[in-house]
This record gives structure tokens, C-alpha cells and sequence, in this order.
């Protein structure tokens, strides 16, 4: 691997606790140096009225072009609904084998599907999911393995039925 | 199936055909995009592609169109049409004319992937069952008859010519000369191939048991009929059906047949509503059924609906060229069966089994050789391994001096030249077994 960090780069208002544990469960995956920053651009020019959501492909070209850096492989952390055109939603995407990925916060928590708020199964979905978007900038693509991060996920039930690490295969492509 | 499944997206708007690329490319496919119909049209006469994708709504020619152009191709792509318009009208249209399924744009992302996984699931069973067919072509093939001799070879050559007819087809033939394979044969190499052969042996079956296996039942038909049940003809819809022992059926079941190969049509024992089979009647018999036709038992308007290509398998006796070819087959198969390396035969012994007379033919041949297998040292199959009976060989002897003569080789032979065994055998003494010995010249060489 011969990028040295992976860059988090927020957008809106996320608590540091939330994200300290976040790092914590990114980094036992990459073991690697794991930078936080704020990140400020005026989303609404990514807000499609008609679908009243955002345009995750337009976001994450815009993204990668700002934030993005050679030795680095940066995430964009964003509370908002994303779709891609072909699709009604996504939790997230990226440049399979580049430098950014995208991930939302919006359709991964409790209240959203009318159940009662719970921050842990919030923050091991998001981890799970900047994981498996950060796997995909190592150039994995979708594995098969049932329980592996890189397993796709449309659901959150999904989601939570993968684990937050790689399986032996995704591992050894990445050299982790 | 290890092969990646290759997609096609055909659509007019860079978003779509962006978004399904990186979609299909993280999910590991192999995947290119055409902007238009021209260039998918391009693209899908130089290569081929599992899943083409197609939007509806493009400029010039459209999506339908384009399906349709696909299709006249004979291309065995799976498509699958994409609408930002829920038209039902559109969507049925779609699949009369081919499709797989349709999508309506924007999909649900677990539609997209469902709707992907069945189409790669009919992608592998549609390979595997090229794989099997391809198998079973390759198992009920012709080379499991063996033969070389000019009257198998005839054999052969009028299988082969039957085989892409309808015909009905009378193999004749002493018992075990291998009819059933010579049906198989006819079957394996028809363009009914892929659908059943069914086999009924006639002649094991009584009259009322007989009706009901070839036309089925009728729940209560009769006492035990529990369920409804297919009949054999059936079951043969679109395959063959082989009747083996034909010249056993009753007169009343003669007259059933003919009915039923004349209309291809039939009612279920206890039923009463009529069910229409296409299948291909091939019939077996070791009777002269001609003969039985000028005698009365066989009715003449059945025996010349059956008889429309007559194949006569000739009896092992009068193929004696085939026998050393049939042994070292039989060998082979036991040999491997029963995980024992190749055992040698002794040219005496194929020599004795070229004289003998065979009445139970190749089925005979078999056995026999499947016994020496079992019961011999499994080095070599002499002569003492093969159960002959000497009154089964074929002998132009007629002198009392030359069968003593013979039948004293024979049993030398057997006990390989032990003069007590052999005397013992012979129940005399071994003084007197010298003495004809020396009599007949008799030397451990020689061989009868």
C-alpha cells in the first residue's frame, strides 16, 4: 500500500466522541494513521428537487477533485439521503481503486426506520460502511463471503448482518 | 461457473450508464457501456454479453427496437429493459418479445441486485446444462456398442440412418444380443435426445398391470389405485418409447396400441378425458413376429404399424469377429468396477469362447466374464476360469477316438496337466490316463 493516511473529511455536525470511535474502529482494520477534518462546501448545489436528495455521483467528483490527495485515501462523512440516478438511495460509493469515497449517515440510523435511537448500532454501521467504501478505493470489489465488510449491503438489516472486518481473501488483496 | 458474467448497459444518458457501471464494476462484472443502439448492436456482433441491459427511451432506434434486432440475431444474451415509465403495455411487450424482465427506473437497489442474481443464476444453469447434455450425449453414445464384424457394422449403419426419422422401429433378436441398446442408440442420436426414454418390458407385466403402466390411472380406477399416475406414454411425451417383449402383449392390449399409435392419443385407466403424447414407439422382440402374424396371435394391422424399419441384431454366434473385442470390453468394465487392474486373457480361452455356441448371446459373454473376474487368481483368464459347457461347443467331432481324445485335453487342461486331479476327474487311475496320454500323443501344449 503506498498511501500513508486515511482522511475522514466531515460534513455538518458530528460529535467527537462519535468520531473517536469511529477512528478507533477504521484503524484496527488498516492499522494506519487516521486524520479528522472538517470539511465546507455548499451542498445545495448537489440537491436534486425533484428526488429531494443528493446527487452522490456529483458530490463525490466534486469531492474527490477538493479534498482528494495522491497519498492519501480520503472519505466523505455527510448526513444527507444520496441517490444515483439509476437508483432510489445509496448509503454510499466510491472510486473503485481511487483516491475518495462517500458515505452517509442518513438511512443507517434507528430512527429513520421508526425505531428508538441507538448510538452504537449507529457508529458500527458507519464504520462498517466507511470501511467497505474505503475497500472499494484498495480496488475490492464485492465479495461473497457472508459475514465480510466487502459484502454488498442495500438494506441496513444488511449491513448489520456483515461483520466490521475483512475476510481472509478481501485481506490478503489488501496485503493488511 | 467461474467465468465473469459480462454486462452490456445501453443507455442514452451518461448519469445512468455511469452509475451502472460502478455499480456492476464493485460487484465485480465485466462491464461496457453504449451510448445508443448502434453502438450496442456494434459491440454485441463483435462480442458477446451474458446481460445486456436496455433503456426504452433513446434517440433513433429504441429500446424495443433494439430488442427486437437482438433477438433476430439468434443472440442468447439475457436482456433486461429499463423505463423511467411504469407502462405495463410497454413491459408485456417487452417480454412477448423476449426480454427477461424490465425495471423501472429508478430501481430500488436490492431490485437491481435480485433481478441480476437470478439472471447469473439462469446464466449457470443454462451453462451447466449445456455441460450435461453435452454428457449425456457423450454417455449414450453409440461406442458403448461394441463391434467390428460386418453384420454389426450393417447394424450400425442402419441405426444411424433410422435415428432422424419418426419411424417406428422392430428391433429382432435372440435373447441378450443388446436390443435395449440398439433402442438407446436410436434414441441417444435422434433429435428426441434430450427428452425421456422410457422402457417398458411387456412381457413382465400382466394384462391389467400392463394398461395402466403404459396409459396411467385415475385416482379409485381400481383397488389400490391411490393417486392419479402418469402412464408410460406419458411420461414419453416429446422422447421414445420402448417396448421391450412386444410379442407377449394380449390380443386386447394389441388393439389398445394401435389405437394409440395411430392417434397418439389415450385415456387414463378410470379416467375419461383424453391426453395427447408425441412420442416415438421403438419395440423389441425375440420372437418372429411375422410368423405370429400368419398364425394369428399378433394382429397384421399392428405388425405393419410397427414394422416400419425392421433392425435384425444378429446373434453373438454369427459375429465371432466381435468376440475377442466384446471380452477385452467386459474386462475393462468389470475390471474397473470391481478396482482391479487389467487382467489378460488367455488366447486359448478366447479361442474356446470363439467356439462356443453362446445361447444366452453377449448377455451370456458378459456374465461369464464378470464370474472369471470374480472367482479366477486375477492375474490371467484361462480356460478354467470360463464356465463351458463342452456340450454347447460347437464340434464337427463325430468319432468316438476323437472326442475320448478331446474330452482328455479338456480336463488335463483344466487341472493344468495334474494327472491325479485329472485321473480323479476322469474316475479312472492314473496308470490308465498315462496310457492314453500316450495313446493320443497327448502334450501339455495342446489346447481344445
Amino acid at each position: 500500500m503506498n498511501f500513508r493516511k486515511i482522511t475522514l473529511v466531515t460534513f455538518g455536525n458530528f460529535e467527537i466522541d462519535f468520531l473517536q470511535k469511529l477512528v478507533i474502529k477504521i484503524n484496527a482494520e488498516f492499522f494506519i494513521n487516521i486524520q479528522i477534518k472538517e470539511g465546507y462546501f455548499d451542498i445545495s448545489d448537489f440537491y436534486d428537487p425533484g428526488r429531494r436528495q443528493y446527487d452522490a455521483n456529483k458530490l463525490l467528483y466534486y469531492f474527490d477533485n477538493k479534498y482528494a490527495t495522491d497519498d492519501s485515501k480520503t472519505i466523505c462523512l455527510i448526513n444527507v439521503d444520496l441517490f444515483i440516478p439509476i437508483f432510489t438511495y445509496i448509503f454510499g460509493q466510491a472510486f473503485l481503486g481511487g483516491r475518495s469515497g462517500i458515505a452517509s449517515i442518513y438511512r443507517l440510523s434507528n430512527e429513520r426506520y421508526g425505531m428508538e435511537a441507538d448510538p452504537d448500532i449507529l457508529s458500527e454501521r458507519i464504520a462498517k460502511e466507511i470501511i467497505h467504501e474505503l475497500g472499494h478505493t484498495f480496488g475490492l470489489i464485492h465479495c461473497h463471503t457472508p459475514d465480510c465488510v466487502m459484502r454488498s449491503g442495500t438494506y441496513v438489516e444488511d449491513i448489520d448482518q456483515k461483520n466490521i472486518s475483512f475476510c481472509s481473501n478481501c485481506r490478503e488483496i489488501l496485503l493488511l | 461457473m467461474n467465468k465473469k458474467i459480462s454486462i452490456l448497459i445501453v443507455d442514452d444518458e451518461d448519469s445512468v450508464r455511469d452509475s451502472l457501471y460502478n455499480w456492476f464494476i464493485e460487484d465485480g462484472y465485466h462491464v461496457e457501456c453504449a451510448e445508443n443502439a448502434k453502438v450496442a448492436l456494434f459491440k454485441i456482433e463483435s462480442a458477446f454479453f451474458d446481460i445486456i441491459l436496455v433503456d426504452i427511451k433513446m434517440p433513433g432506434m429504441d429500446g424495443m427496437e433494439l430488442l427486437r434486432r437482438i433477438k433476430s440475431l439468434k443472440n442468447e444474451s439475457i436482456i433486461i429493459i429499463m423505463t423511467a415509465f411504469a407502462a405495463v403495455d410497454t413491459a408485456v411487450q417487452a417480454l412477448k418479445d423476449g426480454a427477461y424482465d424490465y425495471i423501472t427506473k429508478p430501481f430500488d437497489p436490492d431490485d437491481l441486485s435480485h433481478l441480476i442474481r437470478n439472471a447469473t443464476k439462469q446464466i449457470s444453469l443454462a451453462h451447466e446444462n449445456e455441460i450435461l447434455k453435452d454428457r449425456i450425449v457423450k454417455l449414450e453414445n453409440v461406442e458403448d456398442i461394441i463391434g467390428n464384424s460386418a453384420a454389426m457394422k450393417k447394424v450400425l449403419h442402419q441405426v444411424e440412418s433410422v435415428s432422424q426419422s419418426n419411424s417406428s422401429v422392430i428391433i429382432s433378436g435372440e435373447s441378450g444380443t443388446g436390443k435395449e441398446l440398439i433402442a438407446k442408440a436410436i434414441h441417444s442420436n435422434s433429435l428426441r435426445k434430450y427428452f425421456p426414454l422410457v422402457s417398458v418390458h411387456c412381457g413382465a407385466l400382466t394384462e391389467s398391470l400392463l394398461e395402466s403402466e403404459l396409459f396411467g390411472h385415475e385416482k379409485g380406477a381400481f383397488t389400490g389405485a391411490m393417486y392419479n399416475r402418469k402412464g408410460r406414454f406419458e411420461m414419453a411425451d416429446n422422447g421414445t418409447i420402448f417396448l421391450d417383449e412386444i410379442a407377449t402383449v394380449s390380443t386386447k392390449m394389441q388393439v389398445e396400441l394401435l389405437r394409440v399409435l395411430e392417434t397418439k392419443t389415450f385415456v387414463r385407466v378410470g379416467g375419461n378425458k383424453e391426453i395427447s403424447s408425441d412420442f416415438r414407439v421403438i419395440c423389441a422382440t425375440n420372437r418372429n413376429l411375422k410368423q405370429m402374424v400368419e398364425e394369428g396371435s399378433f394382429r397384421e394391422d399392428l405388425y405393419y404399424r410397427l414394422n416400419v424399419v425392421n433392425i435384425n441384431v444378429p446373434p453373438l454366434r454369427e459375429r465371432i469377429d466381435d468376440i475377442p473385442l466384446l471380452t477385452a470390453y467386459f474386462i475393462k468394465k468389470y475390471c474397473v468396477s470391481m478396482n482391479k487392474p487389467p487382467i489378460p486373457i488367455d488366447a486359448s480361452a478366447i479361442k474356446r469362447l470363439e467356439e462356443f455356441d453362446f445361447p444366452g448371446n453377449i448377455r451370456e459373454l458378459e456374465n461369464m466374464i464378470e464370474r472369471a473376474i470374480v472367482i479366477g487368481n486375477g492375474k490371467k483368464i484361462t480356460m478354467k476360469d470360463l464356465p463351458l459347457e463342452k456340450s454347447t461347443i460347437h464340434s464337427s467331432v463325430e468319432s468316438l477316438y476323437e472326442l475320448e481324445k478331446i474330452h482328455i485335453i479338456q480336463i488335463l487342461n483344466k487341472y493344468d496337466w495334474n494327472i491325479s486331479s485329472s485321473a480323479r476327474a476322469l474316475q479312472v487311475d492314473r496308470v490308465t490316463l498315462y496310457n492314453k496320454i500316450k495313446k493320443y500323443d497327448l502334450k501339455s501344449t495342446d489346447k481344445k
